[in-house]
């Protein structure tokens, strides 16, 4: 092949719809934080473990789990990573997400970070720490979605 | 009991960001005809195919219909044909795939292709998220880069792991691509350049993360009888081995360490018979998509102490002189074709067994690690390659 051999592309794109069920838990789940401002999840009848998101079952147990415990709307950050480049499709930058194990849960949610300037990444990364106590902030006008809780900001 | 099987031939791709000179079908081609060819082999002597890709990183979904020509002619001469998909780890699955196939006597001679078209796809962190949990996670936007990078933040934070030790991972992978012919990103760069590079998802930054890929690569696995005709130099694959961890990653926050690796490379080494990794391990190819990874790698392999990785790293250890270099290829950091990269590890290890690896060849190896990681950090494999059958 020579280098002037030109070489044609043919593009391509999927937008494939679909349809997923939130299932009977996570239903509840996001019912209770669109109407009443609640955080629940589930504990497991045998290893009495609280688990955020609630899930029908414990994979540790491997038992059906039927428990609603309400959790606090402050907890721990437990781990974080703060994104600075735009993907295509994706957030904008930017995006810290945490994992936040609130309190009265034994494993941690996934989350956003908001309430702290994240501009400056060297400024950001005395800000958001591991160990941090951080709180829920709501959304005034809620869709029964996760995104219902807004962030987590610091404990004041 | 199983049967003993050896790697007895190895192909690989001239990876890159965009290889537009061919279609899919010809860069199979491409590792498989270098396979056959190391092997001494024709189409007709392959008595299975193994074959892995990621789906759907190629726009195409379940591409080995567009390849199983590609793969020894399996369509026109009707052989058996496995497909298998485990995200990341795809590559290291087929490899066990292959090995089962020969280990268990149904097979003599298995031909295990993997390959995958990341450069065809213009975001790769958007086909990512679709793995994603779409109920509760997928809205955040998470890829492989933040699990990568929380890791980073939690080796930092309760190891005291710096930018500098991340700077100098990737310029000890970029030195080893240079020596690689095969190698996607072939450039060098010092410690200094790396630490200028642009943030990517805190502490990560370009220079820490793999590039998207298109490549291809074929290894051949052949029975103890087939092997020893086959050829002088078999990488007899003495340890394999899969593990996985559970769901959600919000269950298991400690990415400072990497428990379900420790706990394999237990199973794997006791299979081989390996009592201590760093002084019976000759070479050691590693998944570091993402510079963190190789140092907490390193510490859950059992080369040294959680927390120590780093300590190994600044002495040398791992470099190509040291006592046990890690990726003498450049790793997955210099060359991601995502569901073929796995394969590339384990054929790394096997061209290092075989005395094959060239100006990356690391002298006197007898005995070779390779390791895979995927599905968000829940699936791992081994494999141990041997000079000598066990």
């Amino acid at each position: 092949m020579t280098q002037e051999e030109e070489i044609l592309i043919m593009p391509g794109a999927w937008n494939l719809p679909f349809r997923h069920t939130a299932g009977r838990f996570a239903s509840r789940f996001f019912r209770e934080l669109r109407d009443n401002k609640k955080i629940f999840g589930v504990r497991c009848p045998e290893c009495r473990r609280v688990l955020l998101p609630p899930r029908p079952l414990c994979e540790r147990c491997f038992v059906s789990t039927d428990e609603w415990v309400e959790m606090g709307h402050q907890g721990t950050l437990e781990a974080f990573t703060i994104c600075y480049v735009p993907f295509l499709g994706l957030p904008p930058p930017p995006i810290a997400t945490i994992m936040v194990k609130l309190d009265g849960a034994n494993t941690c949610l996934s989350h956003v970070m908001g309430g702290v300037d994240l501009s400056d990444v060297e400024k950001a990364k005395d800000l958001v720490k591991i160990g941090m106590r951080v709180e829920a902030v709501w959304r005034d006008e809620r869709k029964g979605e996760i995104s219902d809780i807004q962030y987590f900001r610091p404990v004041a | 009991m199983a049967r003993r099987a050896a790697i007895v031939g190895v192909g690989l791709t001239k990876c890159s960001s965009h290889r537009r000179d061919v279609i899919y079908p010809e860069l199979v081609y491409e590792a498989v005809s270098a396979a056959l060819a190391d092997a001494n082999l024709k189409a007709n002597d392959i008595d299975a195919v193994v074959y892995g890709s990621m789906d759907p990183f190629d726009g195409v979904f379940a591409p080995e219909r567009w390849n199983v020509d590609a793969c020894v002619s399996a369509g026109f001469l009707n052989k058996p044909f496995l497909k298998i998909t485990t995200g990341g780890t795809t590559g290291g699955s087929v490899a066990l795939g292959g090995y089962y196939h020969v280990t268990s006597g149904l097979f003599d001679v298995v031909l295990v292709v993997a390959s995958q078209r990341v450069g065809e796809t213009l975001e790769a962190q958007l086909v990512l998220n679709t793995c994603i949990d779409p109920i509760y996670e997928r809205w955040m936007g998470g890829g492989a880069i933040m699990v990568g990078a929380n890791q980073a933040a939690s080796h930092f934070h309760f190891y005291g792991t710096t930018e500098e030790d991340l700077a100098m991972v990737a310029a000890k992978n970029y030195a080893n691509a240079l020596n690689n012919p095969y190698a996607h990103l072939q450039r060098h760069l010092t410690m200094e350049d790396a630490l200028k590079m642009r943030m990517i998802s805190w502490p990560l930054r370009l220079s820490d993360c793999c590039p998207s890929s298109d490549g291809a690569c074929a290894i051949i696995i052949a029975c103890e009888k087939r092997a020893r005709k086959i050829t002088n130099t078999p990488a007899w694959i003495r340890g394999a081995g899969q593990i996985t961890d559970n769901y959600y990653v919000g269950d298991r926050p400690w990415f400072q360490d990497w428990e379900a690796l420790s706990i394999l490379a237990r199973r794997v080494y006791k299979q081989a018979k390996i009592d201590n990794p760093l002084e019976e391990l000759d070479v050691a190819e590693l998944y570091n998509a993402f510079t963190i990874q190789e140092i907490i790698e390193c510490e859950a392999l059992g080369f040294c102490e959680p927390g120590k990785g780093t300590e190994l790293l600044r002495k040398g250890v791992t470099s190509m002189d040291g006592k046990l270099p890690v990726c003498p290829s450049g790793g997955t950091l210099c060359t991601n074709p995502i569901g073929a990269t796995g394969l590339v590890r384990v054929s790394e290890a096997a061209l290092q067994v075989m005395g094959k690896a060239d100006k990356r060849q690391v002298p006197n190896v007898k005995t070779a690690l390779a390791h895979v990681w995927g599905a968000a950090i829940g699936f791992h494999v081994l494999m141990i390659l041997d000079k000598e059958a066990l």
